[in-house]
């Protein structure tokens, strides 16, 4: 098993609707703080390299990359940033501890999404300038796209994407982090509001602010300052077509290209079998079924009825989004595959309150980055107790 | 784990010109199918693809990553952007070194484009936004403020005039001159030329300046047992750094770049350099202005502070001195498309260190060279040290 | 391999293209707004600025004073809560006379952005690498006799027209020299 780098501290701040207490700096601080202290490190002393996931548009900063340091304790350290989700920060961190020259590394991700006044408007800006974006369509019409043509092809039903709603919703209410936690019916959700038909408001998740900080170690340093490590035993990630010209609507080969990549580090031949439970993608409902699929975690066309029969809650086979998911906590933007990182690594330990799946040593995390884009990344934790 | 080698195997760049027909994409793809033919590979040989451009304001497009990702070529790779602001050029290789030394890949494509022309109605206004939104940005500050203010700063500090630093620009603009991409190439530039240029921000005139350009650069890297196979001329990756200061430039002195001084001597470190002035032979420091490639060098410890003037005055930073800087012509010369005018640097060395910087190539096969990039607000620096 | 190629993509493009109509190209403005949350130290500084007041920050461990405010000490990463009041007064750390604005317009009298450090806060020195200074304009003064060193006053909004934010303070003028 893969023992080259660990998670040895998680931290967060936020997880509401709205953060006006706060500036995004002060948010990020108080993550990282808490991360800091559950890793046992001096952020000052202790650590190298600190990797932020951020995008100018979400943050109304241009090269937003300036505005990292000072609240991270990173100031005059080796910290860059990239555009991607969460979990390619994490990917980041653990290739710099892989290349040998670190011992301590950070990630941090947030979200203000509350102060952004004009999300969609901006989120419509990351369609083709000259192709696509002067048909002027709200830009979740491409998840509306996809819905449609993967409940034509795989056979899965409207009632089957409301169940995961009703599903991770449910899940939410154990979860103190959670800001959209419900009991709902199928019904309920079908009977929401049209987003993008056949997608449902509903079955869209909504944004929430917080921030996440994750400290990873080598072994060698993980071994010295943690009694809980989370191990890193494979990361993924992979892009797809970037036009909607070109691309397969009713499956997600880069999720499928990323998920092979974190299992060939991990050693993984059959997911359903040697992963204990899943965080992965609903930030649309339908994008559960989907990336199960994909993950390789069952056939195609065959997530939807597993889930029918409970395969996938908290007490079922394989346990999915037992936290809430994206649904039922909100969503964090670029932040999300930190969110469902840290949920994981709180399974991993034990410490995950209400919502702890019972004996689990192995979890798989995945995450997108959103309409229009296909760029996902897979992340396999073990605690390597199994 | 034990460190992996990473070679540099195959360069490409596009011309740097004020405005190209070709969107980014396109200089994306047009860089990186002339690194990839330069090694005779295809986009089938290529595990990863990192691509480096900022800010999104230029091209007005939001994820402006994911948008050029196929021209990248990263349709079904692994894909990674990342951004240090004016240093993600040097950044960017960085990236794909610590892709390769990590263990997780063979082969990684590295692309920086920038196309600035389409920010309407200057490049120069989408810089607003990289100002403190609450308490700067509503002094309307422009971007040349900063470099004026550190120049400034700078120049009273050690007591350096104007004529002198004048010098790097024409030492720069005539050097690109023999550079096939260059957009302001000129053999016959004198200092008088530079005094007498237009005022923008005193002390900084037009030709102390370099210009905002289109273009893209490409680089293959390739682990140690791929590159022996397919190259007998690797150029290693001996050493890289990179380090940020802090956000609250006002609360630091301008005349120094500490964090240039932290990231080079993490590069030094690396590459087991001691005496970086004897041990390097040939620099491109970042010179989007003239005098930051004098605070540069003196960063680099290529210079004493304040002293790195000398090394134009003495002749030794001419082409056929004996610290050759910036015989590409740099960013004053070849033009500044940013992401893309850093990696530039990284392929010059890369040319100079196998001898095939043609017109430019400067005598006495130089076994070592460093490229460096600068950004965000005053406070970035990205360092490469590369041999054969 | 610059010596083996002649050849290097890339097309230039220059305005007279574009107004012969030889070049198509589609236009678009960026609809982003933003409300952010000032938090903390920043709303504590704004609301400071509102009343005539310049707030610093200062950290007991690393003995220094800076500003704008902050949550927590970039260098030593412990909290910072104490924020003390700070003089209006201060000296030029560098200047600049800028004949273009922030949208490259082309201007006869030039702006004057300077850093200011602020009397009551951290000074450079031998044993110094920080200071309290903030980025502003200088006003009231002949361009041509600014100079590093030079002592500065803050001109103020009147007290009602004041909303919170760094433009309450106009601009910094030259201190006369029986105050400087
Ligand atoms: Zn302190």
């Amino acid at each position: 098993m893969n023992k080259e780098v660990a998670i040895i501290g998680v931290g967060w701040s936020g997880f509401h609707p709205s953060t006006p207490e706060v500036s995004y700096k002060e948010l990020m601080y108080a993550a990282a703080v808490r991360a800091y202290a559950d890793a046992g490190v001096d952020p000052r002393r202790d650590i190298e390299s600190f990797v932020t996931v951020a995008e100018d548009f979400i943050e109304g900063t241009s090269i937003f990359d300036e505005y990292v340091p000072d609240q991270l304790g990173a100031a005059l350290k080796s910290v860059h940033t990239i555009t991607g989700d969460g979990l390619h920060g994490l990917a980041t961190a653990y290739m710099l501890i892989r290349t040998g020259v670190f011992d301590v590394v950070a990630v941090e991700g947030h979200s203000k999404a509350s102060n952004i006044q004009t999300l969609d408007s901006i989120v419509g800006h990351a369609q083709d300038p000259v192709l696509n974006r002067p048909l002027r369509l709200n830009t979740h019409f491409v998840a509306g796209l996809e819905m449609q043509r993967y409940l034509h092809d795989s056979g899965s039903s409207l009632e089957q994407c409301a169940a995961v709603v009703v599903k991770n919703r449910h899940n939410a209410l154990k979860n103190p982090l959670a800001s959209y936690s419900a009991n709902l019916t199928a019904e309920d959700v079908m009977q929401g509001p049209p987003l993008a038909w056949p997608l449902g408001r509903l079955e869209t998740a909504t944004p929430v602010d917080g921030s996440v900080v994750i400290v990873l170690a080598s072994g060698r340093k993980a071994a010295e300052l943690s009694d809980n490590p989370v191990w890193i035993a494979g990361m993924g990630w992979c892009n797809g077509s970037a036009s909607l010209e070109s691309r397969e609507w009713s499956t997600l080969p880069y999720v499928e290209k990323a998920a092979q990549m974190a299992y060939r580090q991990a050693g993984i031949g059959d997911p359903w079998d040697e992963v204990d439970f899943a965080e992965i993608d609903d930030t649309y409902a339908y994008k559960e079924l989907q990336s199960l699929e994909a993950l390789g975690i069952c056939a195609f066309g065959e997530a939807g009825e597993l889930l029918m029969q409970g395969a996938f809650d908290p007490y079922g086979e394989f346990p999915v989004n037992a936290s809430g998911g994206s649904l039922g906590v909100g969503h964090l933007l670029d932040a999300t595959g930190l969110h469902r990182a840290l949920e994981a690594v709180l399974q991993l330990r034990g410490e995950a309150g209400a919502h702890q799946i019972e004996d689990v040593h192995t979890g798989l995390v995945q995450s997108w980055r959103g309409v229009p884009t296909t760029s996902a990344a897979v992340a396999i934790f073990d605690n390597q107790e199994g | 784990m034990g460190m992996r080698k990473v070679a540099v195997i195959g360069a490409g760049m596009t011309k740097f010109v004020r405005r190209a027909l070709e969107t980014p994409k396109e200089l994306s793809w047009e860089a990186a199918k002339m690194a990839l033919d330069s090694c005779e590979l295809t986009m089938d040989d290529v595990d990863g693809v990192c691509f480096g451009t900022a800010p999104d304001a230029f091209d007005g497009v939001h994820m402006n990553g994911e948008y050029c990702s196929d021209g990248a070529g990263a349709w079904n790779k692994p894909f990674m952007r990342c951004f240090v602001g004016g240093g993600t050029g040097v950044f960017v290789p960085i990236q794909g070194w610590y892709h390769v030394a990590s263990g997780l890949f063979d082969v990684v494509l590295v692309v920086a484009e920038e196309k600035m022309s389409s920010y309407y109605p200057h490049a120069q206004a989408a810089f607003l936004t990289i100002f403190d939104h609450t308490t700067e940005r509503p002094l309307k500050p422009n971007l040349l403020w900063i470099f004026a203010l550190e120049m400034n700063r700078y120049m009273t500090t050690y007591g350096i005039r104007k004529e002198d630093i004048a010098r790097v620009s024409v030492q720069h603009k005539r050097n690109a001159a023999n550079h096939p991409c260059a957009l302001l190439g000129e053999a016959n530039i004198t200092v008088e030329d530079v005094l007498n240029s237009e005022v923008l921000a005193w002390p900084v005139q037009r030709f102390d300046v370099s210009p905002v350009s289109d273009g893209a650069v490409a680089l293959v890297l390739a682990a140690e047992h791929v590159a022996k196979r397919l190259t007998d001329k690797p150029v290693w990756i001996e050493g890289v750094g990179w380090h940020l200061d802090t956000a609250y430039w006002t609360n630091r002195d301008l005349a120094y770049p500490r964090y240039v001084e932290y990231a080079a001597k993490m590069a030094y470190d690396m590459a087991g350099i001691k005496e970086p002035r004897k041990e390097i032979h040939i620099a491109e420091p970042y010179d989007p202005f003239d005098y930051k490639a004098l605070h540069h060098l003196e960063g680099l410890q290529l210079a004493e502070r304040g002293k790195a003037i000398e090394l134009y005055l003495s002749g030794a930073a001419a082409p056929d001195g004996d610290l050759p800087i910036c015989p590409s012509g740099g960013l004053l010369g070849v033009g500044n498309p940013i992401a893309a005018a850093g990696l530039m640097k990284v392929a010059e060395l890369f040319w100079q260190l196998r001898s095939e910087a043609g017109a430019r190539q400067v005598p006495g096969q130089p076994r070592r060279g460093l490229a460096q990039a600068w950004g965000d607000l005053m406070q970035v620096g990205t360092v490469i040290v590369m041999g054969r | 391999m610059t010596s083996r190629i002649n050849h290097f993509p890339g097309t230039s493009l220059n305005e007279q293209d574009f107004a012969d109509g030889k070049v198509l190209f589609v236009h678009d403005a960026l609809k982003a707004e933003y409300a952010w949350d000032t938090g903390i130290a920043i709303g504590t500084y704004l609301a400071g600025l509102k009343r005539g007041v310049i707030l610093g920050a200062h950290c007991r461990h690393c003995r220094k004073t800076v500003v704008p405010p902050r949550t927590v000490c970039e260098w030593c990463f412990r909290p910072m809560s104490e924020y003390i009041p700070l003089q209006d007064t201060g000296t030029v750390n560098t200047f600049s006379l800028c004949y273009v604005t922030w949208d490259v317009r082309r201007i006869k009298e030039p702006e004057i952005p300077a850093v200011i450090t602020l009397d009551g806060a951290s000074q450079l020195g031998p044993a110094s690498l920080f200071m309290g200074g903030i980025m502003h304009k200088l006003g009231e003064v002949n361009p041509e006799q600014v100079h590093i060193g030079m002592r500065v006053k803050a001109v103020w909004k009147p007290e009602k027209e004041r909303e919170g934010a760094i433009t309450d303070i106009l601009y910094f003028k030259p201190l006369p020299k029986e105050e400087a």
